[in-house]
C-alpha cells in the first residue's frame, strides 16, 4: 500500500524531488507529515506551521484521514493572483 | 463560466468586452487585473516564474467560481491566471464578472480574487537584483479572505 506525495515550490526545491510513492499505511495527514519529518535534514521543512496540503487535489486540513492510493500533495502557502 | 490556465499572454480589454457580448441583460461589468510589478519588498523584480499544482488548480478555481456564483445572481464569470514565465508590466491574472446590478459584480469580483490568492495552487518565484527568490504568503490575503466567511 503507499500513497503518491507531491511537493511543490520552496519545498520541491529544497527537498530536490517533486514526488514520490510513499510505501506504509498513514491515517492521517499529519500521520504522513510526521513520517516523512523524521527523515531529518532537508526534511524539517515539512514542518513548517503554516505547510499547506492537499489530498486528491483538494485543500485539506492535516486531520484530514488517507486511503492507500490517495494522493497528497505539501506546499508553502500559495501567492497566485 | 470560463476558467483557464495559459502560458500566453492575454489582452484584459478584449476579455472584458467579452463579458457583455451577445448578453443584453448585462447592466454591470466588474474586472480585475493583476500585473507584475518591477519592485517588491525592497528589491528590483526582473521576471518572475509562476508554478502550479497542474489537476489541482483547474479544480481549485472552479470551487471559487461556483461558490461565487451560489452567492450572487451572476450572468457571467471568468477567470484567467497566467503561469510559466512573466515579465514586469504583464497580467498575470483576470477576473471579469457580469451581473444585472453593480453590487453583485463587485461583490464577486473581490471574493473570487480573494478566495484565488488564499486557496489556488499558484507560487510565484521573482528574479530580483539580489537573485531568484519565492515570495511569501501575506497575512493581509487571508483576513481579506475571511471577511467573506459565513457565520
Amino acid at each position: 500500500m503507499s500513497v503518491q506525495v507531491l511537493y511543490f515550490a520552496r519545498f520541491r526545491e529544497t527537498l530536490g524531488l517533486d514526488s514520490e510513492a510513499v510505501e506504509g499505511v498513514y491515517p492521517t495527514v499529519r500521520a504522513l507529515r510526521e513520517f516523512l519529518v523524521l527523515r531529518g535534514g532537508v526534511w524539517q521543512v515539512l514542518a513548517e506551521r503554516n505547510l499547506m496540503c492537499a489530498r486528491n487535489e483538494e485543500l485539506c486540513q492535516l486531520d484530514e484521514p488517507l486511503a492507500p492510493g490517495d494522493e497528497v500533495a505539501f506546499f508553502p502557502p500559495v501567492t497566485g493572483g | 463560466m470560463a476558467i483557464r490556465v495559459q502560458t500566453a499572454a492575454f489582452d484584459p480589454g478584449a476579455e472584458v468586452n467579452v463579458l457583455h457580448a451577445a448578453n443584453v441583460g448585462v447592466g454591470a461589468v466588474v474586472s480585475f487585473v493583476g500585473y507584475v510589478r518591477d519592485f517588491n519588498e525592497g528589491r528590483e523584480v526582473a521576471g518572475m516564474f509562476l508554478e502550479h499544482y497542474p489537476g489541482m488548480t483547474e479544480k481549485a478555481l472552479a470551487k471559487i467560481t461556483v461558490e461565487a456564483e451560489l452567492r450572487w445572481p451572476l450572468l457571467k464569470l471568468e477567470v484567467l491566471h497566467r503561469i510559466g514565465a512573466l515579465e514586469p508590466g504583464e497580467p498575470i491574472v483576470f477576473v471579469g464578472v457580469a451581473s444585472a446590478h453593480r453590487q453583485a459584480a463587485f461583490d464577486a469580483c473581490a471574493f473570487v480574487m480573494d478566495y484565488l490568492k488564499t486557496r489556488a495552487p499558484f507560487w510565484k518565484k521573482e528574479t530580483t537584483s539580489d537573485g531568484p527568490r519565492w515570495v511569501e504568503g501575506r497575512d493581509s490575503d487571508h483576513a481579506a479572505a475571511g471577511r467573506w466567511d459565513k457565520n
